[in-house]
Formats: C-alpha cells, structure tokens, sequence
C-alpha cells in the first residue's frame, strides 16, 4: 500500500504549527479517512470537526493545499501525492484548536436577519399554492449546507475582517432565500444596504467558485439583492420622487 | 477535589438538536416555559440532514384515496403489528399538519401541477406520501426548524455532549456534560427533560450514521432507570454505497427505486421478483412493466418489489451476496440509468429528481448514474428500539424523562417505513415539547445531587489519569463495531449472539484501561473515550434482545429460527437496569389495539 504525507496544521488561539504525518492510503479515501486514520493511529487528541462524511452537513471544511473545501468530498486521487498535503483550517474564523476553527460567529449573523414571515394563506384550509416554477430559484439557495466555505474565502473576511459590518456570501444567499420565497412578505432591502454592507461585496465571484454544493451565489443571489438596494435607494427617478414625497 | 462547572437552569432541557429536539424544543418554548437545547455538534448540522427521501404524511394531494387510515394501517403491517398502536394512529392522524405547518415556517417542499406539495412513492407506503424536496427533505427540515427555532427564544448549547441524567429521588433533575471546544463540565439543571439523541449506528462496522450515533439517550436513560423496548430491531437499510471502502455504508436513497431504480444482481436478474411475501402479495406487481407504471404515477399499477420493506429487501440483496450473484464489491447493481429506455431525456431527469445522489457518486466513486449502475449492498440505518414512552406523552418510565424520534420506541415497531422517521420527528418532537412543558410547569424544581454530578466528572477524567499506558479508544470502538456487525448483524443465530455477550464484557475491561493524551480542549480521543459505554451499553442490550426473541419478525431475521412465530407477535421485549446494575431483560404483552382500529387494519388488508 502506499504512503502520503499529510502535513497539518497543529495549534490553538495562542499560535501553532504544521506538523508532518505519514500515513498509508488506499483506493478512493478521501482527505477525511485519511485526517481520521492519523487520529486514530499518530494523534488521538487531533481536533477535527466531521459528522455526516457524505457531503451533506458541511462541518468539515478546511484549506487543502491552500484551496478551501470540504475533507469529506476531496479525493485523494485529486491531490499530487508525491509531496505533503496541508491541511489547515480556514482562516476566516478564529482557531480553536488544530482544524477547527470558531464559526459562532455565523449563528449570530443569522439571528440578526428579518426571519421569514408568510402572506396570508391561499386556501380555506390554511394551505399555500405555489408552482415549481416559482420554487425553483430559492430551492437552490436552499441547498445551501452551512459549511461557510463562501464566508472563508470572502477577502472583505478575509483579508478586511469587516465581521462587524459584513454578513457574508452565505447570508446574502440566506437573505436572497427570503426575499425571493414566493410567500414571504417581509423587506429587507433597507437592512442589505445598511446593517448587511452589500456593498462591500465587487463580486469577484470567489465564493461562488468554492460552494460544495454548486450554489450560483454571485449572480443568483448577490446581485439581484444588489438591484434591489439599487432600486430602493439610488435610482435618480426613486430618489427625485422621495425628494418631493419626503418619503 | 470539587470538579469545576458551569451551571444553568431551565425548565425545560432538550438533548439533541435534530428534528426531534428543535420540533420538542420550539413547542416548549411556545408555551412560555425556559428551554435549553444541549446539540452534540453544531445547530444544523445533526444527522436529520443526511434523511433524503421525504416525509411521510397523509395529505392526499397525488392520490385522494391515502387518509390516515391508510396510513396507519401501513405503518402497523410494515411494523409487523408490535408497534404501540396509539402512536401510529396519533402518527399518522397528525402528520399532515406537522408538515403543513413547515410550510408556515419557510420549507419549500417540490409542488404538484396544482400548486400543493408534490408526493412520491416509497417503500411500504400504499400511495404515494412522502413530501420531498429532490432527495434532500432533512436538510430542508432541519433549516426550516432552525431557521424557525432560533428566533423563538430556546438558548442552544452547541458541541455538548451530555454524559449523565441527574435524578432526584427518581425524578429527573437535569444532567451534566461536557462542552468540546473548551472541554469544561456542564451541568444543566431542569424540571424535565427530552431526549432526542438519534441512533446507534456507530455501534456497527457499516452504517449509514454520523459520529454522533453512539446510543447516548438509549443508554443514559437506561442508566437512569427508565425501560428500553424493541432493542432487537435494528434497521438495516438494503442500499448503502459498497465501493470504494472508505464510502461504504453511506445511505442510497430509497427515492432512486421510488423513481424507477431496479435491483439486478450479477445475471443481471431482477431478484426481488423471486421473493415476495405473503402479506405483500396483493400489493405487489408480479410483472416488470406494471412496476414500471407504478412508478410512474399510474394508479392502477401496483408498486414493483424493489419498494417492499426495508427489512425484506435487504435480506434479498444479502441472499444474492451469499450465493454467489452479487456485484465486484460484494454488493448487487441498482439500476436508474435503465429509464432511459423508457423516458427522454433520461439523464436530465435523473439529475433534477436524484441531485445529490448523482452527486455523491459522481464524487465519491468516479461514477455516473445517469449511465450505469451504482452497486449497493445493506447498511446499518435506524434504531426502532429505544426509550419506552407514553404514547400520548412521550414520557418515559422515569418521571420528568420524555423521549422523542429515533431514541425513542414503538411508532416503528420491528421495522419502519421509509418516511415514517421525518414525521415521527415532527409529530412527537412536538408531542414531547408540549408535554414536558406542562411537567415543568405543575412540578417544582429538582433537587441536584452533587456527589453525582462529581462522580461523574472523575470518571470522564479517568482516561487522561492512564494516558498512554492505557488503551486506544479508537481500537475499542472498532473492534466493537466489527464484531457487532459480524455476530449481531443482519443475520442472526444464538450461538454468534452468545458470543458478542462475551466480546462486549470483554471489551467493557478493555474500555475501563482506555487511555488518552492531550489536554480536554476538542479532543476526538477523548470525546471517543466517552462514547464507549453508551456503545457498549446498547451493544449489549441490543444482544439479549435479540437472542431472546426465538422467531424472525420485521428486521430481525434468526437463522436459526426463521419462520415468524405466532406466540412471539403477543410479546415486546424490555430492558432494564437491574438493582445490581446488571442488564435484565423481560416479555411485556403488546397492547391491544381498540376494535375500531383492528377494523381499519382489516379492511386496508
């Protein structure tokens, strides 16, 4: 059987280092058997964060090779092999310890959006009608699995740690889910353009490359909200007509 | 010393965080009371995300014929009639609203031509029920109850883990745990409390389970007390991925055989043809194009094989295995790509109704299922034993101590439909909720024994004491999983059985020297420490059940007794905790079912 090098990173809130392991590989593993395998044999007390290994919860992520994603889906026949792979967890959030990283920080953002708020039912029998058509847009942003892979390779997070003005790709397709569900009948464009900093993002698209689950962020999500505080707020017609309304 | 710990107090505690506790933990908030929610990992992400089929409710939208009669009647023959009946009725009456009411709160389920919510075929179910969104409905679940929950005031404590039940003179109290990331002692203090820890999973080699599934609330309300029932029946799923190894046992939707999947094996025979129950018989089309049309929405088809009950299916597949006519890896084919004989645009359709299936395998095995087949073999998939409840209530046998979804027992009986776990997270999430905030509310609070907590505390620190010297727990837990699977697996014969009794006391001396390194902060070896005596626990309780009931019914099958026998259908086995602390175990009568649900169990016949 064969032998890789994983070198990963090792360390807490105080600092830390990589460190090399050597463990055997075999056919079809993925980053995830190979992180558990040197827990099991090397480093039992190896932090690592995990649950579903099927791609579906989107607790695993970490930069591999420099590259966000999740262990669980990164093959190892897609990684060279012949040098050391780095595992290192994601550098938007706080470290804990070793690959796992603080991310409270996201449930707090959540919290703070306008949760979702009905229109009046369609039918006697307190049932809704809506047709697949409709559905479909805001299916895919709820495909969404929380893994904030989008949230940690965001620069204005990760370069800028705009945390405080800046909800992220990830609440953006969050908000976007809300605003194009065919029954919700709350706003949000005011909260978008000044509690949620849209503006920040120049849509480079970084995030969109990086979603497991293939979620068209950018163009689907990020810039339609954009139109929309475009629409509300710097449209010259809009802003001449509030100007004689006060409104 | 004192062990340090943090305390909080509420009325209610909800252990877990997954359908069953955020739906327990909504519903007790709503009415008024303090909730705390102890989640074993983060909020959204517990196993209820991986359920992919849909939710099983009697909304008759596709086919005005279903009602809850029909699905009662469903739930009670699939569950080989040991299921507590009140809670298949109070089930399936109740399910359709619980999913209704998701709608209220955001969940966007996939929608008929007419605007209502779309439901499909699967396993067991007479019409099709389940609402589903493509094959992702836990994920869309668990958000739109988190999404839901976190706005209604409950406090949650992420990546806890609870270790022990606090009781007052056989009341509960609260309990005490530890939080992962800082590796601090918790200790909640409560006037009642719910657990809806999930499964069991990972106490076999091959399951489809998180990490999670270590039996916590089987076995800590065990410790306390209350009675365990139907530990016998553990589920089988009969299509989990077989290759590459490091995949196996990750779950293969039932959805792909709802939406025209056929199993084939090596000779490229449709098997299940070969082998079709008696009670199934009149339900069951005994010609390929008829399950064809079944699965195509005709309503005077009757469902191909391939969807009669998890149990029997699996058997079949592992029959085709033994003798010789299984697939490369040991497992047999399952075939969707096939409907591209029948159906244009074959690939796309696949893609927009199986997505993270095609997926899944697009990734993880380099193959394509819109092109050839996926071989699947069984995995270890849903505990329908568990905590014995009230069915109205969801109380279990220790007052204060309710239970809800798959930690819980009797809604299943010996073998569970697909789609039946989803609404039974809903329907008694909610029933749980409601209950145990109205015994916070009539009882005072708890008196906390401290010493217990303390014990508690030295005992999870033990394993640091050893350090090195001591065992790996990893190689504990995996060697009780792969004699678990190999001796109390899917089919079963004393004499294995007599032996997994030995291998789990062994292993239980070997989990007493379990050594670890490091410090307490998120540290896996340590949390692995933890979970072996909850493992070992269900393990064995598993076991004695198993090897007391002398006939195969529902998911257990006993190579040595195969038949279905009719002395054993009057009796439900219960464990419990014995005044010496050894495990007992004893034949309760299966409640009768009132003569007018008889009758509609007779007339859906």
């Amino acid at each position: 059987m064969a032998t890789a090098t994983f070198r990963i990173w090792r360390g807490d809130a105080k600092g830390g280092a990589f460190q090399d392991y050597a463990t055997e590989v075999s056919e079809g593993m993925v980053v995830l058997d190979a992180v558990h395998q040197i827990q099991a044999q090397q480093a039992q007390d190896l932090a690592v964060r995990w649950n579903c290994k099927a791609g579906k919860c989107g607790s695993c992520s970490a930069e591999i090779n420099g590259l966000p994603g999740l262990m669980c889906m990164t093959r190892l026949n897609q990684l060279p092999l012949d040098k050391p792979v780095t595992v290192e967890p994601m550098h938007s959030f706080p470290p804990v310890r070793d690959l796992v990283t603080d991310v409270s920080w996201n449930y707090e953002v959540k919290k703070r959006i306008k949760k979702f708020k009905p229109r009046k039912p369609d039918a006697p029998d307190g049932t809704w009608r809506m047709q697949q058509a409709d559905v479909d847009r805001v299916q895919e942003f709820r495909k969404c699995i929380e893994c904030y892979l989008c949230q940690d390779v965001c620069h204005v997070l990760r370069e800028h740690n705009k945390h405080e003005e800046f909800i992220g790709p990830r609440f953006y397709v969050y908000t976007a889910a809300l605003e194009m569900h065919p029954l919700d009948v709350e706003d949000r464009v005011s909260e978008l353009r000044h509690d949620y900093g849209i503006g920040y993002c120049n849509i480079t698209t970084c995030c969109r490359q990086v979603c497991p689950e293939n979620i068209t962020i950018t163009e689907n999500a990020i810039i339609p909200l954009k139109e929309r505080v475009v629409d509300r707020f710097y449209d010259p017609l809009t802003r001449l007509f509030r100007v004689f309304t006060g409104k | 010393m004192a062990a340090e710990y943090k305390t909080y107090t509420y009325d209610v505690l909800v252990v877990g965080a997954g359908g069953a506790g955020l739906r327990a933990a909504i519903e007790a908030a709503s009415a008024g009371v303090k909730v705390g929610v102890v989640c074993k990992s983060l909020l959204g992400k517990a196993h209820t995300v991986m359920a992919e089929g849909g939710v099983a409710a009697a909304l008759a939208n596709v086919d005005d014929r279903d009602s809850w009669r029909v699905h009662f009647a469903d739930t009670m023959r699939g569950g080989q009639y040991l299921n507590n009946w009140r809670m298949a009725e109070l089930h399936a009456k109740e399910a359709p609203d619980r999913v209704r009411e998701l709608e209220a709160w955001g969940a966007l389920f996939d929608r008929t031509s007419d605007g209502r919510i779309l439901q499909r075929n699967f396993g067991g179910h007479r019409y099709p029920r389940l609402a589903h969104v493509g094959d992702r409905t836990g994920l869309e679940m668990i958000r739109t109850l988190q999404d839901h929950g976190i706005h209604s005031g409950m406090e949650v404590h992420m990546e806890c883990t609870v270790l022990t039940l606090l009781l007052d003179a056989g009341r509960i109290a609260g309990a005490f745990g530890y939080d992962r990331e800082k590796g601090h002692f918790i200790l909640w203090r409560a006037k009642a409390v719910v657990l809806a820890t999930g499964g069991i999973g990972r106490a076999f080699q091959v399951s489809s389970n998180s990490w999670e599934y270590t039996g916590d609330g089987h076995a800590l309300a065990y410790r306390a007390g209350a009675e365990l029932k139907d530990m016998e029946f553990v589920q089988f799923h009969p299509t989990g991925m077989v290759w590459p190894p490091s995949v196996r046992g990750i779950l293969v939707t039932e959805g792909v055989r709802g939406e025209g999947g056929v199993l084939r094996n090596s000779e490229g025979r449709r098997f299940m043809f070969d082998d079709i129950p008696d009670n199934y018989k009149n339900q069951t089309a005994d010609n390929e194009e008829e399950g064809w049309r079944y699965t195509q929405g005709d309503k005077n088809a009757r469902r191909p094989p391939e969807l009669l009950t998890r149990d029997h299916v699996a058997r079949c597949i592992n029959r085709e295995v033994k003798a010789g006519r299984g697939s490369p890896h040991g497992g047999v084919f399952l075939d969707i790509a096939w409907i591209k004989e029948r159906l244009p645009n074959a690939a796309e359709h696949i893609k927009k109704k199986l997505p993270s299936m095609y997926h899944q395998f697009k990734q993880l095995a380099d193959i394509d299922i819109t092109q050839v087949p996926m071989e699947v073999g069984p995995t270890t998939h849903y505990m329908m034993g568990g905590v014995s409840v009230d069915g109205d209530t969801q109380m279990s046998t220790v007052p204060g101590l309710f239970a809800a979804g798959e930690v819980a027992a009797g809604l299943h009986g010996a073998n569970r439909l697909g789609g039946n776990s989803l609404s039974d997270l809903l329907v008694f999430g909610k029933r749980a909720g409601e209950y145990a905030a109205e015994f916070a509310r009539k009882n005072g609070t708890a008196a906390i024994n401290d010493a217990q907590a303390e014990g508690a505390a030295r005992a999870a620190l033990e394993p640091f004491d050893r350090g090195a010297q001591g065992e790996s727990p990893f190689a504990i837990q995996h060697e009780l999983q792969e004699r678990m699977q190999a001796l109390v697996g899917i089919v079963r014969e004393e004499s294995e059985m007599r032996q997994a009794l030995e291998v789990v006391a062994g292993l239980r001396k070997r989990a007493a020297n379990a050594g670890i390194t490091g410090n307490r902060q998120y540290n896996g070896g340590w949390h692995a420490a933890m979970d072996l005596d909850n493992l070992l626990d269900v393990s064995e309780a598993i076991t004695l059940a198993a090897i007391e009931r002398k006939e195969s019914r529902g998911a257990q099958f006993r190579d040595d007794f195969p038949g279905k026998s009719d002395e054993w259908a009057k009796w439900n086995l219960i464990v419990k905790r014995g005044g010496g602390g050894e495990m007992q175990i004893e034949r309760r009568a299966v409640a009768e079912v009132p003569a007018e649900l008889k009758q509609v169990i007779e007339e859906m016949k």
